[in-house]
């Protein structure tokens, strides 16, 4: 046997863990989801085939349309307000003020806690009656909204406590902040630059390809959003907060429709795929490139 | 590009600059970011500690009113007094979640526990010998491995749950813990790759030295790079025991008994159960589910930001 190819039996045995549970547990599920995703099944009876009827069908499904929506809403004010605010914190925390190390711990920490935890006390923050949010807004003579239980608000309020978890895209801009050379910045004082000039002009490009990774893994994330509507709000008020994710769960286990959660399965994969790459290769023009 | 071992580097070497705004409003803004993003636990442990009607009081104090008996005036915060009856309060509040009549939650604890020391036992090994293969071998196919470990980050966990669920099903794991634990011994994306970022920093010279003198794959990997890499693998079992107590989804969609509840499901049955009512009851059943997780950030939490930092250096 010829070297190269021991080395490439070596390699596959190697790796054959993540071969065998990826082909199990990941290919199989999605070739058997594509399939299901052209049949009618309902868990009872064997999956009769229907065409693309599934597909058919979600053009015409007004709630599949509002999920999506919903969705799309989600994902992007997430992922700006998530970036303006990660930017603005790590910033700050690089300002070497004193008790940075204990407030850099604290913006971590939201990322470890589980999310039901977290959800919960969020949902009694937003409480109407007794929550604290509103109990403050009272001091000031103001009648603060049902946060969560008005149509108008519950949105809102799921992407206000999203700029909660922003910890990981923090730690990220502060590596990218700290691997900005320092001899561009003493330029840049030689040159009598300001503050905010600086920020512009050095910063902001230096750190860009930390942040269009930020924006690429914030907009993934919040197209797949689930646990948290699906515990703060269940989708509620008036479907106002009816995810993707959500309506597909809901379709599957709660309906007993898997043709058609199958078929809602894949237009979210393959709408994750085709928006990851869009807004990768749209940031990727606005990342400054670095030099050898 | 990642090459280097992904260290942040000490906030010292940087120069000291001019600032846009004012060191005194800096120092507000920073005690304002930590208020915010402490705010929430910290209002749930002032709640967890109140009496029902305290909690639903309205009012914003941290610690509760307590009074003696019945009828008579609050006690004041400096009275001896004071402390005995919030402390009485405390154990009240924290008894009755934990020898609660709705919810078992140290049988929760006990599931959550067990899935999570085998499903970070099954990830640290796998990913560790998989990363070993992608990063210690050259062979043709293994970047096409690797594309296959990054991708299946990006899949939706939905687009997949109602075929596992059916997998598992045919495979009579649903009435078990299994699907929540076996497929970690499968290896997962961030932890090979994560490893395999690791290994790759590690001097080839040192393998192949020992591979010329005759040295296994399998030699070397025990006797080179697991001593080595015993840091990164401390940071993978750590995340993967955070995700393993975290996951939320996983038993939702997979577990369907109460005897294999999970601590997440646990307690959002808790809370749906209660309709929500004994707001300072649910707040200790979360605090208590977010108690393992706080201890194992305090003991490592260096470990946690370095990992998180690779996850960011990997375009």
């Amino acid at each position: 046997m010829t070297p190269a190819r021991r080395n490439i039996l070596s390699g596959l045995l190697w790796t054959s863990p993540f071969l065998i549970g990826f082909a199990v547990f990941l290919l199989a599920p999605l070739c058997m989801s594509l399939y299901v995703s052209f049949t009618n099944y309902s868990l009872l009876e064997p999956p009769v085939s229907v065409g693309l009827d599934n597909y058919e069908a979600m053009a015409h499904d007004p709630l599949f349309w509002k999920s999506v929506r919903n969705t799309a809403i989600y994902a992007a004010a997430c992922a700006m307000f998530g970036m303006t605010v990660s930017v603005l914190v790590a910033v700050l925390l690089e300002q070497r003020l004193r008790g940075s190390a204990l407030v850099r711990a604290l913006v971590f920490l939201p990322t470890l806690i589980p999310v039901v935890s977290a959800s919960i006390g969020w949902m009694w923050l937003y409480n109407a009656q007794h929550g604290l949010f509103n109990a403050v807004l009272g001091l000031a003579g103001i009648r603060g909204p049902d946060w969560l239980g008005d149509a108008r608000t519950a949105m809102l309020s799921l992407v206000l406590m999203s700029a909660w978890m922003v910890g990981s895209y923090v730690v990220i801009c502060t590596a990218a902040l700290r691997g900005v050379p320092a001899a561009l910045y003493e330029a840049a004082d030689l040159d009598g630059m300001g503050p905010l000039a600086r920020f512009r002009n050095i910063t902001l490009p230096m750190i860009s390809p930390a942040l269009a990774f930020n924006a690429v893994m914030s907009i993934i994330w919040g197209l797949q959003v689930f646990a948290v509507p699906l515990i703060m709000t269940r989708g509620g008020p008036d479907n106002a907060t009816t995810v993707l994710s959500m309506y597909i769960y809901s379709a599957a286990f709660s309906y007993g429709r898997m043709g058609y959660a199958s078929a809602l399965g894949w237009f979210q994969l393959l709408a994750t795929m085709v928006l990851a790459a869009a807004a990768w290769l749209v940031l990727k023009r606005f990342v400054h490139e670095r030099g050898a | 590009m990642l090459s280097q071992a992904p260290h942040l580097r000490p906030p010292s070497s940087l120069p000291a600059r001019r600032s846009a705004l004012p060191r005194p409003l800096l120092y507000l803004l920073l005690i304002a970011v930590g208020i915010a993003f402490a705010l929430p636990l910290v209002w749930m442990a002032s709640t967890s500690i109140k009496p029902e009607s305290q909690a639903l009081s309205g009012s914003v104090g941290l610690l509760p009113r307590l009074t003696a008996a019945a009828g008579q005036a609050p006690l004041s915060r400096t009275d001896p007094d004071y402390w005995r009856a919030l402390a009485a309060q405390v154990r009240s509040n924290y008894t009755a979640v934990i020898d609660s009549d709705i919810a078992d939650f140290h049988l929760y604890v006990r599931n959550s526990l067990l899935v999570a020391l085998l499903s970070v036992t099954g990830m640290t090994v796998s990913s560790a010998i998989v990363a070993y293969g992608l990063a210690r071998i050259r062979w043709r196919g293994s970047g096409l491995v690797f594309a296959l470990v990054v991708g299946t980050m990006m899949i939706p966990f939905t687009v997949i749950m109602a075929p596992q669920f059916l997998l598992f099903r045919s495979l009579g794991w649903i009435g078990s813990l299994a699907p929540l634990w076996v497929p970690a011994w499968f290896g997962g994306g961030f932890s090979i790759f994560l490893l395999r970022q690791f290994y790759m920093n590690i001097p080839r010279e040192l393998d192949e030295a020992a591979r010329l003198d005759g040295c296994s794959h399998a030699g070397v990997f025990r006797h080179i790079i697991l001593p080595l890499s015993l840091p990164a693998l401390a940071v993978v079992a750590l995340l993967q025991f955070v995700v393993s107590w975290n996951d939320f989804t996983g038993p939702l969609v997979f577990i369907n008994h109460p005897s294999q509840y999970t601590v997440s499901i646990g307690l959002q049955m808790y809370q749906t159960a209660h309709g929500g009512t004994p707001w300072n009851l649910v707040m200790v059943a979360s605090l208590l589910v977010i108690t393992p997780v706080l201890l194992v950030f305090a003991l490592a939490h260096r470990a946690f930001v370095r990992g998180a930092a690779l996850d960011g250096l990997k375009e």
